[in-house]
């Protein structure tokens, strides 16, 4: 005999303005099966939670709906509360009044009466659940951080430092990231390798870590506890064992005009480079599109070409052989922290992009973006940290800076903000000035973003005693006009137009996720906003995990976002990962299938769609010993609960446990209105 | 259960019911975005959650129907990121099915709307439900379905033409 307790949550004023509460607290009451039902102003508050264990006491409940906020929000705190009056937690479910119901309605007629509909439904649903015991799993105490920027590295340091090994996998041949290509950072002009390199040798000789650069996540098999990451380490035609970074083979390389990377495009590299002096770990790679060798053989020559880096090895440390390699690491929580890249303005642009064509699709020379600015002002930089015109060498008098470039403008495809660019403008600003004590430094702004601690102190620096000019307006055209480039745009201050002769412009182009962001977020089914930035499992209180349980997200590849801030993120990151690695189990809702064996015909369609491969095949013995049937059999280890089995089962002998056939039925049979 | 039904509603103007099949991943919690972020819609909508569209049985939609909704929403996951990995896949190739069957049956197939709905996508669910309600507004109460149920077994025209084709062929 069900008796099913109702508690309708006024949520002070979010439900209870357009939903009449004590109405709907009073229809439930009528509703067959409930033998309690009130209404109150704050349901999860400590009294709301008292409220309903003093019910589940006195009226002998046998279920528990609570018709409130989302079950994404408060579900286990109520089941929490279930569980302290003695009920068994899953006899407790939520009906989602607030996000479903009061916020998206305004007629409280209308609103009031989809309520009662909601809360009926689960209240019908809840007379079928059943009391189910949690699961426990082993977790397998390690874990991997996928990007080795300084989010990375702080997120691996940190659990490292917690006594739990850390698999670093990096893409590019050495960690960094981008602030290694910083000059210096806001607001204390820090160097930024100065600071950043330290950590990173801290990252390689931590007992810990086992970093892995040149290296790209394949595929992800698992779930939490129990990750399988294969990872491809590429070929870096060097064997790490032997090479002692000495550098000759750099030096012997005949290929010097290669674009470097790391300087943006503005210096070179050689074919078998490390991409920066201090590049850790210390070991080249070839670049095999662009080496003699390489490319030779590609072309189907038979002969030997080139090959001087290998003559030069003195340890014999050069192999042409080497091949990619994949290898598996099994770990029990993975942090995702693969940073950003700026956006192009070139006409080449991905889906839902576009180009600016105004500023002349990235092909005027001397229009360069921040990090290229950053590469000039380096003192290890292709220019020894001089501003120089990467047209002529000449040191540029005036400098426009534009902000928001493909930022904050919907036509362009991006409606955010970047965040960090009104504060490295200014530190731009500044460092030229620094520099070219004569020079002019004029900035187009809309607005100036400087929140955070020392920012807003920073950009007034950068007027006052740096005599930056800060202009208002936006920028409508940029073109080259003889030796000089022409930023027309507007002052809304002053009311004019400006016309400004400029030597160089720096545009402060918007912050965007890494390529290949979304085949990654796949790999690990995580999901990703439009621009595909990893989205956070709660915008305000769960910014750190994603939904899929194990996986955590750090840094700008989640949102734009600066140092400080990526750093705090890394380490909130560690922080759930040391979490979960302190039990010696973890534990798992009951959501998991089960086959009725006496049903069950064997065909095995359900262990064809598992995505889990949670299911086998099972011999049924008679007592005699033989084999007279086969039939499926679910792992409820490995199962997640997704219900495809059930769907596809042809003799229907699969229920998947809190969405049952006759749960989801009896919800359907609620919001009928024909008897 | 509940009111007056189909016919009444404000000002005697038909107001569809639509029950929603969603998957807690993604369209659930879309639809928690949309009431985050306070975008009004339809109040026409009734959501059942489910952990994946890989756990919709055709049959449920069918349930709906002969229940009283007169329109239904499925949605998921977009193709690629389920969070199941696949169960959104086996969804799609099930309802591409269904949705034939249930045309041939005579379920307009205006009355059912199949969506991919992501978990920043409040925007998008909101303009799903309008778009829903709007249209079965226009198609009008799914009386055709209940006339279906309600006939005993024996009776009707559907009955006589299939002994009027047994006749035929005994001829």
């Amino acid at each position: 005999m069900a008796r099913v307790g109702v508690f309708v949550c006024h949520c002070g004023e979010n439900i209870a303005r357009t939903v009449d509460c004590a109405a709907v607290a009073e229809a439930l009451a009528d509703h067959p099966g409930v033998a309690h039902a009130e209404d109150y102003k704050y349901m999860c508050s400590d009294p709301g939670q008292a409220l309903i264990k003093r019910a589940i006491i006195d009226k002998r409940l046998t279920g528990v709906v609570v018709a409130a906020c989302s079950p994404h929000m408060h579900e286990k705190t109520f089941r929490r509360a279930a569980s302290q009056a003695g009920l068994n937690p899953f006899l407790c479910e939520m009906a989602n009044i607030r996000e479903h119901c009061s916020w998206i309605h305004e007629d409280r007629e209308a609103a009031t009466a989809k309520a009662t509909d909601i809360a009926r439904t689960i209240a019908e649903k809840v007379k079928h659940n059943v009391p189910l015991e949690t699961i426990h799993i082993p977790v397998t105490k390690r874990a991997m951080v996928i990007g080795g920027g300084i989010a990375g590295i702080q997120a691996a340091l940190d659990i490292a430092d917690g006594g739990h090994e850390v698999v670093l996998v990096e893409k590019d041949a050495s960690i960094g990231g981008h602030m290694a290509q910083l000059s210096e950072t806001f607001p204390t002009l820090d160097c930024s390798q100065c600071i950043l390199t330290p950590r990173m040798v801290e990252a390689y000789q931590h007992p810990n870590i086992k970093l892995m650069t040149w290296s790209e996540v394949d595929s992800v098999d698992g779930y939490i506890g129990n990750f399988k990451v294969t990872v491809r380490k590429k070929a870096r035609s060097v064997d790490a064992d032997v090479c002692n970074g000495c550098g000759d083979c750099m030096a012997a390389c005949p290929n010097r005009r290669t674009p470097s990377e790391f300087d943006a495009g503005l210096g070179t590299r050689s074919a078998i480079y490390v991409p920066f002096p201090q590049a850790v770990p210390n070991t080249p790679v070839i670049d095999r599109a662009n080496c003699g060798r390489f490319k030779a053989i590609a072309k189907g020559i038979k002969k030997e070409v080139c090959g001087k880096c290998a003559t030069a090895c003195l340890k014999g440390a050069i192999d042409f052989t080497q091949q990619d390699e994949l290898v598996t690491e099994e770990v029990g929580a993975i942090v995702v922290a693969t940073g950003y890249q700026l956006y192009s303005i070139g006409r080449e642009q991905p889906e839902g992009l576009k180009g600016y064509g105004e500023y002349g699709y990235g092909e005027v020379p001397d229009v360069i973006d921040g990090l290229q600015f950053e590469r000039l002002a380096s003192a290890s930089g292709p220019t020894a940290g001089e501003i120089r015109r990467p047209s002529d060498g000449k040191a540029p008098q005036t400098i426009v800076f534009v902000h928001c470039v493909g930022s904050r403008d919907p036509e362009k495809g991006m409606s955010y903000c970047s965040k960090i660019c009104c504060m490295y403008n200014a530190k731009h600003a500044m460092l030229y000035r620094h520099k070219v004590h004569d020079g002019r430094a004029v900035l187009f702004y809309m607005d100036v973003r400087a929140a955070g601690k020392g920012y807003d102190e920073f950009t007034r620096r950068a007027v006052e005693q740096d005599g930056a000019e800060y202009l208002r307006g936006r920028v409508s055209r940029i073109y080259r006009d003889g030796d000089v480039v022409k930023v027309v745009g507007y002052d809304t201050l002053g009311h004019e137009p400006v016309e400004i002769d400029a030597d160089m412009v720096v545009l402060a182009t918007a912050m965007r996720p890494q390529p290949g962001i979304k085949e990654l977020a796949q790999t690990l089914s995580v999901s990703y906003d439009e621009h595909g930035f990893i989205n956070e499992a709660h915008p305000k209180l769960r910014p750190v995990e994603t939904n899929t349980a194990g996986v955590f997200v750090a840094g700008a590849c989640q949102a734009p976002r600066d140092i400080p801030d990526s750093v705090a993120m890394a380490s909130a990151t560690a922080a759930k990962v040391l979490a979960l690695f302190s039990n010696a189990e973890l534990e798992r809702e009951p959501a998991v299938a089960a086959v009725n064996e006496a049903t069950c015909i064997g065909c095995l369609t359900c262990e064809r769609v598992c995505p889990y491969g949670a299911v086998e095949a099972k011999e049924i013995r008679d007592r005699a010993g033989n084999v007279v049937r086969m039939v499926a059999s679910i792992n409820p280890g490995v199962c997640q609960g997704c219900g495809t089995c059930q769907a596809v089962c042809l003799s229907k002998s699969i229920e998947l446990a809190t969405f049952t056939d006759e749960q989801i039925h009896s919800e359907i049979e609620a919001l009928a209105f024909w008897p | 259960m509940s009111d007056g039904g189909n016919g009444g509603g404000k000002g005697g103007e038909f107001e569809p019911r639509i029950t929603a099949f969603v998957c807690n991943w993604c369209t659930y919690t879309g639809a928690d975005l949309a009431g985050t972020s306070r975008l009004h819609m339809a109040s026409n909508v009734r959501i059942i959650r489910l952990p994946c569209t890989g756990r919709i049985d055709p049959l449920f939609i069918v349930k709906a129907f002969e229940r009283g909704a007169d329109g239904v929403i499925v949605s998921g996951c977009h193709p690629a990121d389920c969070h199941y990995t696949a169960g959104n896949y086996h969804a799609r190739r099930r309802f591409a099915l269904f949705r034939e069957l249930a045309s041939f049956i005579g379920i307009d197939p205006g009355r059912m709307t199949f969506s991919w709905v992501s978990a920043s996508e409040g925007a998008k669910w909101r303009d799903v439900v309008d778009d829903t309600v709007a249209r079965v507004r226009a198609l009008g109460p799914f009386e055709a379905y209940r006339r279906l149920v309600d006939q005993p077994a024996g009776t009707g025209e559907s009955y006589a033409s299939i002994e009027g084709l047994f006749e035929e062929a005994a001829r």
